[in-house]
């Protein structure tokens, strides 16, 4: 099978959302969800448990039907024009999932046929030594550990050369030195031209990685910027104060921003754009605080997020 | 229609019962051969069914087209249902597949492996009590359309079913009674008038029938009305396989 591309394929977004709206029952997992992921970009999708992320996945790759929308990658509908979208796109699954008949290279090779391909022996034997699998490649999918069948996984993904992938929490559940090294592999992927599409709990990986990421919460997308973006929301930072002596006192005005106290230093949060440091410094002088030390420190994605997710379900962050 | 991805599906499918052939080729014909030993002793010689025909040999054509379509039921359900169950089933959800593709090969596999478990039966029979062929064309017609309908069958019964035991009552409350009530080891010709004509609305009777008759050149029913029953069968069947894995019935929703 061959795979078209047409013309224009370099202005068109690798995967296209449009008002896509998903119900389970009574379950609104998706509403109305409408983005665009470009070529060429690390792009992170975060959200709670429930959020709708591997909802919004099982979408893209026809797993699910939606109730209204479309979805299209690199510009082929997932429904109508599904081979063409379906050869575009490699899904890593979040849960660990395998054939316990046949071995990790019986399982690449009927992958790969699927696809259409034949003689693709010498691109399965480079994903095999990519992903350390060499030793396996005759050993039968239950005799391998759950570290080894989530690298069968990514190569199952990519055993078509797929030019858009989507990694649905890769490394949940996954020790240090897979993580890394499977890093270190879709980082090279994501240089030789491929997008990546990255759902994920540890969030300081997604501040790593990533170039844009969506906030999802409930079905709804909360936001969709770059990760600097992000991080410079204007909503916050931190200001870390240390006095020469234990702080007793808070000015009033300054009690509910406190996030910590103890002993000689003080936290309080800060808006970035609203905010005076010199102000909030000068305050806690005037209550005898005799200050030594300041810091800002910025929010972390982590910190975006929880306020994020917490505005949207209601609850303070 | 993408020839290499079909036939892809249709070797990894065969793979998969080659590969525990104890179970799903050799366990099958020992159980037909059990059959042929108990009821050919118990019965050779006290019934004579068709005219100049043992009671062993009219068994023989019985034992082995049951043989033939429980396996190819067996095949597409079981498969189906366990890789939904272990969740495999997104490995052949994820690649572009049509509804065709997919059917061909799981059906194709299923045929391989009734046809596997039919020349095992077969053989046994041939050195054990010797079979005569009338019609060679008949038998093998029958043999591929009997494990075609019962694939598809089982192709239904594996998409609809959400857990294993949901399988095994559709086999022994539907696929086994069937099977027993269709002729196997009598003529229906000997059945009181009522189980006569519940007999003929059964189109499993049609299956063995049609295929008795390439072994002894007669039969209970004609053999066109026979074949022609398997046909409507095979495409009413063939339709709603490709409609339900084309609209993702319990597979793309779940």
């Amino acid at each position: 099978m061959t795979q078209e591309i047409p013309a224009n394929a370099e202005q068109q977004p690798a995967i296209s959302l449009r008002g896509v709206t998903k119900r389970y029952g009574k379950l609104q997992a998706l509403s109305d969800v409408s983005f665009d992921i470009r070529q060429g970009e690390f792009f992170g999708l975060l959200g709670p448990n429930g959020a709708g992320k591997s909802t919004l996945i099982s979408a893209l790759a026809g797993l699910i039907r939606v109730n209204s929308g479309h979805i299209s990658i690199l510009g082929a509908d997932v429904e109508k024009d599904y081979r063409r979208a379906r050869m575009n796109l490699g899904v890593v699954p979040q849960e660990i999932v395998m054939d316990p008949f046949f071995t990790v290279r019986e399982t690449l090779e009927f992958q790969s046929g699927y696809f259409g391909l034949r003689n693709n022996g010498k691109w399965i034997d480079e994903l095999l030594e990519q992903l350390g699998l060499n030793d396996k490649a005759d050993s039968n999918m239950r005799k391998l550990s759950g570290g080894m069948k989530r690298r069968v996984l990514i190569a199952q993904a990519l055993v078509h050369k797929p030019k858009v992938l989507v990694l649905d929490e890769p490394t949940a559940g996954v020790d240090v030195e897979l993580r890394q090294s499977m890093w270190r592999f879709v980082r090279r992927l994501h240089k030789e031209g491929h997008t990546i599409v990255l759902t994920t709990h540890y969030l300081e990986e997604a501040e790593e990685l990533c170039d844009r990421i969506a906030i999802i919460d409930k079905g709804k997308l909360l936001a969709l910027e770059t990760k600097q973006d992000l991080l410079a929301r204007g909503l916050g930072s931190k200001l870390l104060v240390r006095a020469s002596h234990s702080i007793e006192t808070i000015p009033p005005q300054y009690l509910d921003r406190v996030t910590r106290l103890a002993g000689n230093e003080v936290e309080l949060t800060i808006h970035r754009d609203s905010d005076s440091i010199m102000q909030i410094l000068d305050g806690l002088r005037a209550a005898s605080i005799s200050i030594e030390y300041v810091s800002v420190l910025n929010d972390s994605l982590e910190d975006v997020f929880i306020r994020m997710t917490g505005e949207q379900s209601g609850v303070r962050a | 229609m993408n020839w290499i991805a079909t036939y892809t599906l249709l070797s990894k499918e065969v793979t998969r019962w080659r590969k525990v052939w104890l179970q799903t080729v050799l366990a099958p014909v020992v159980t037909a051969l059990l059959y042929l030993l108990v009821f050919g002793h118990v019965l050779e010689g006290r019934v004579e069914v068709f005219p100049g025909v043992s009671y062993t040999e009219f068994l023989i054509p019985g034992l082995l087209m049951m043989a033939v379509i429980q396996n190819a039921f067996a095949n597409t359900s079981s498969s189906m249902i366990q890789s939904k169950v272990m969740g495999s089933i997104v490995f052949i959800l994820l690649p572009p597949f049509s509804a065709l593709e997919m059917f061909l090969a799981f059906i194709g596999a299923a045929i391989l492996r009734g046809l596997a478990v039919g020349v095992g039966v077969f053989l046994l029979a041939y050195f054990y009590v010797g079979v005569s062929i009338e019609n060679i064309f008949v038998i093998l017609a029958f043999a591929v359309l009997g494990s075609y309908v019962m694939a598809a069958l089982g192709l239904i019964a594996g998409m609809w079913a959400e857990k294993f035991d949901q399988i095994a009552s559709f086999q022994s409350f539907l696929i086994v009674p069937l099977t027993f009530l269709s002729g196997v080891f009598y003529s229906i010709t000997s059945l009181p008038p009522f189980w006569y004509q519940m007999s003929k609305a059964n189109p499993f009777f049609y299956m063995i029938d049609g295929f008795r008759y390439g072994f002894f050149g007669q039969s209970d029913q004609p053999v066109l009305l026979s074949l022609a029953v398997m046909l409507s069968a095979s495409v009413v069947l063939t339709l709603g396989c490709v409609l339900m894995l084309k609209s993702g019935y319990k597979l793309r929703d779940a």
